[in-house]
């Protein structure tokens, strides 16, 4: 309940008026029993889950539960791996992301990904920003400095690398350069921001950085982050999931899943006695 | 307690063990040594039977009956008529097999067979590849003995070995960095451009060019071809007859006359320094674009 509160606060100062209340929040993904194969091992097992906007959904669990499967499922990146078969939906937005009429590209312009390991291409910071808008046929250098700009900013680190834009993004240390990341995504505008343990490799304080951006982040758009890190995923989300063996245990708001879970799997696993 | 490592033991055996360690190095200098040996011996023969004979007039000279007339000019122009004819076809056809088996190709069997077998290409003697250029290019599509079927031949002589450098490059490419490009809506082919090539061209080019440079000192699918010797003129295009620097050298080095075996050796040292450049391409290449992941 102290959550609403929070939220409350932001609605009275006009930070956020589109989200008015918790229950008018709209629905941005729903996948209903999904199933996921690698060949002949079951990852995912008859998923059901609803996440709504401007939230930040926190994946836990221990490793090979199938949590990083299921966000990469999400954006149909889980489709690289050769031998892959999917059953059941989701949705997003209402529409089907695993029937064959729905083009890749356009989801994953709208859902975006920061991933486990900082990748940046081997390019200049602003070559990194300006790819995906680049991609999507934006060719006007003026737009496209305001975009590398407002992302930079957006990814709080703009500050940092103001003055060396035309860099090689492998210069910087690890958690700029997961900022970085972040950055290029916010550059093609997502609804959706997936984060596959955005800190696994990272300092404890880049770590912090990154969180509290996420913590800003959410204001704009929907964020579900996959995280080994049960302390970080009760610091800034505002649901859990706890998966085990492909399944998922229990979701709920995560202060009820911290304070009293109703499953003793997760209670076990949260007060750390395996995973 | 008791005790395995026995350590007097130990240091009795300790001086044996440094000997044998010590002899190991002493083998591999040897094994080193005798490379440079059989190398500074060729280069000493070249230069000593060949410098004599090296002069401008050797360099735009046509060949001749009479050896201090004879020159190289017919065979260098027709080498690097080989390569304008080779280059482009091995690159693209290379770069672009390699492209297709790396990021398009599914892992099943046929696909793993034909990666195998092109690995395998790369083995065959260059000789039959001599044999299907005769009955294919220089026959069948009547192209005669001209640079055209000489480059077709020597392209698929080339090909596999292009072929494999290029895969390798294409396949150290980080697959964050391919994701990456993937999860902002990138298509398969503008990743491909804008992110695989980038980073894989450094290797690429360094394998094609020592592939190239293989291209230009073939001799054996020269001669199946029937590659002319005597040859009087450049060529005026792609379809011209020519001859090129290894079918000189071999032609000067069977004469009798022992004034040939110097101008061959003149030949090989303008052979080797046309290679030397080339592979100093690919070093500065690889220096130059040397990619950090």
């Amino acid at each position: 309940m102290v959550k609403l509160s929070v939220k409350d606060v932001y609605v009275a100062k006009g930070q956020n008026l589109k989200v008015v209340s918790k229950e008018e929040k709209q629905t941005v993904y729903h996948s209903k029993k999904l199933n996921l194969w690698y060949g002949e091992h079951h990852a995912l097992k008859d998923i059901d889950l609803e996440m709504k906007e401007n939230e930040v959904t926190a994946i836990i669990g221990p490793s090979g539960c199938g949590k990083s499967t299921y966000i990469k499922t999400l954006n149909r990146m889980v489709e690289l791996v050769p031998s892959v078969c999917t059953q059941g939906e989701i949705l997003y937005r209402e529409r089907n992301i695993l029937d064959n009429k729905y083009q890749v590209e356009e989801l994953r312009t709208k859902v975006g990904m920061v991933f486990q390991k900082p990748n940046p291409f081997p390019k200049s910071i602003y070559d990194n920003i300006a790819y995906g808008p680049r991609i999507h046929g934006i060719k006007n250098k003026k737009v496209l400095d305001e975009i590398v700009e407002k992302s930079l900013r957006g990814a709080a680190i703009w500050d940092e690398v103001k003055d060396r834009l035309n860099q090689n993004a492998y210069g910087l240390s690890g958690g700029q350069q997961q900022r970085i990341c972040i950055a290029r995504c916010l550059a093609i505008e997502p609804d959706v921001i997936l984060m596959d343990e955005p800190t696994s490799a990272l300092d404890p304080i880049s770590t912090l950085k990154v969180e509290e951006l996420v913590q800003e982040l959410k204001e704009n758009f929907s964020i579900i982050i996959v995280t080994h890190n049960m302390q970080q995923a009760a610091r800034i989300s505002d649901k859990t999931a706890f998966f085990l063996n492909g399944e998922v245990i229990e979701y709920e708001a995560t202060n009820h899943i911290f304070s009293t879970p109703t499953d003793k799997r997760t209670e076990d696993y949260i007060s750390g006695r395996f995973g | 307690m008791v005790k395995y490592v026995d350590h007097v033991q130990v240091v009795k055996r300790m001086n044996g063990r440094l000997v044998v360690n010590k002899m190991f190095k002493i083998v591999f200098l040897l094994a080193t040594l005798f490379a440079l040996a059989a190398l500074g011996v060729l280069v000493y023969r070249m230069f000593d039977q060949g410098w004599g004979y090296l002069s401008a007039d050797f360099i735009t000279n046509f060949a001749s009956r009479f050896p201090e007339k004879a020159g190289i000019k017919a065979a260098l122009i027709g080498s690097m008529w080989l390569m304008v004819v080779v280059a482009p076809i091995s690159l693209l056809l290379g770069v672009g097999t390699a492209i297709y088996l790396e990021e398009y190709a599914k892992q099943n069997r046929l696909n793993d067979f034909i990666r195998m077998n092109i690995s395998n290409l790369a083995g065959v003697p260059s000789i039959v590849f001599g044999l299907l250029g005769l009955t294919i290019f220089v026959r069948s599509l009547a192209l005669g003995k001209s640079v055209l079927a000489a480059g077709l031949t020597m392209s698929l002589l080339i090909l596999p070995v292009i072929i494999v450098a290029a895969q390798e490059a294409i396949r150290a490419v980080p697959k964050e960095l391919r994701e990456a490009s993937y999860g902002m809506g990138a298509t398969k082919w503008q990743t491909i451009l804008k992110v695989v090539l980038p980073s894989a061209v450094p290797g690429i080019l360094t394998g094609s060019i020592l592939a190239l440079s293989r291209a230009v000192g073939e001799t054996a699918p020269l001669v199946v071809l029937g590659i002319p010797v005597i040859v009087h003129f450049l060529p005026n295009g792609i379809l011209s007859e020519f001859t090129a620097l290894p079918m000189q050298i071999f032609d000067w080095a069977k004469r009798p006359q022992e004034e040939f075996q110097y101008v061959a050796a003149a030949g090989i040292l303008v052979l080797m320094t046309f290679l030397v450049i080339l592979n100093s391409i690919a070093v500065f290449i690889r220096n130059k674009f040397q990619n950090r992941y």
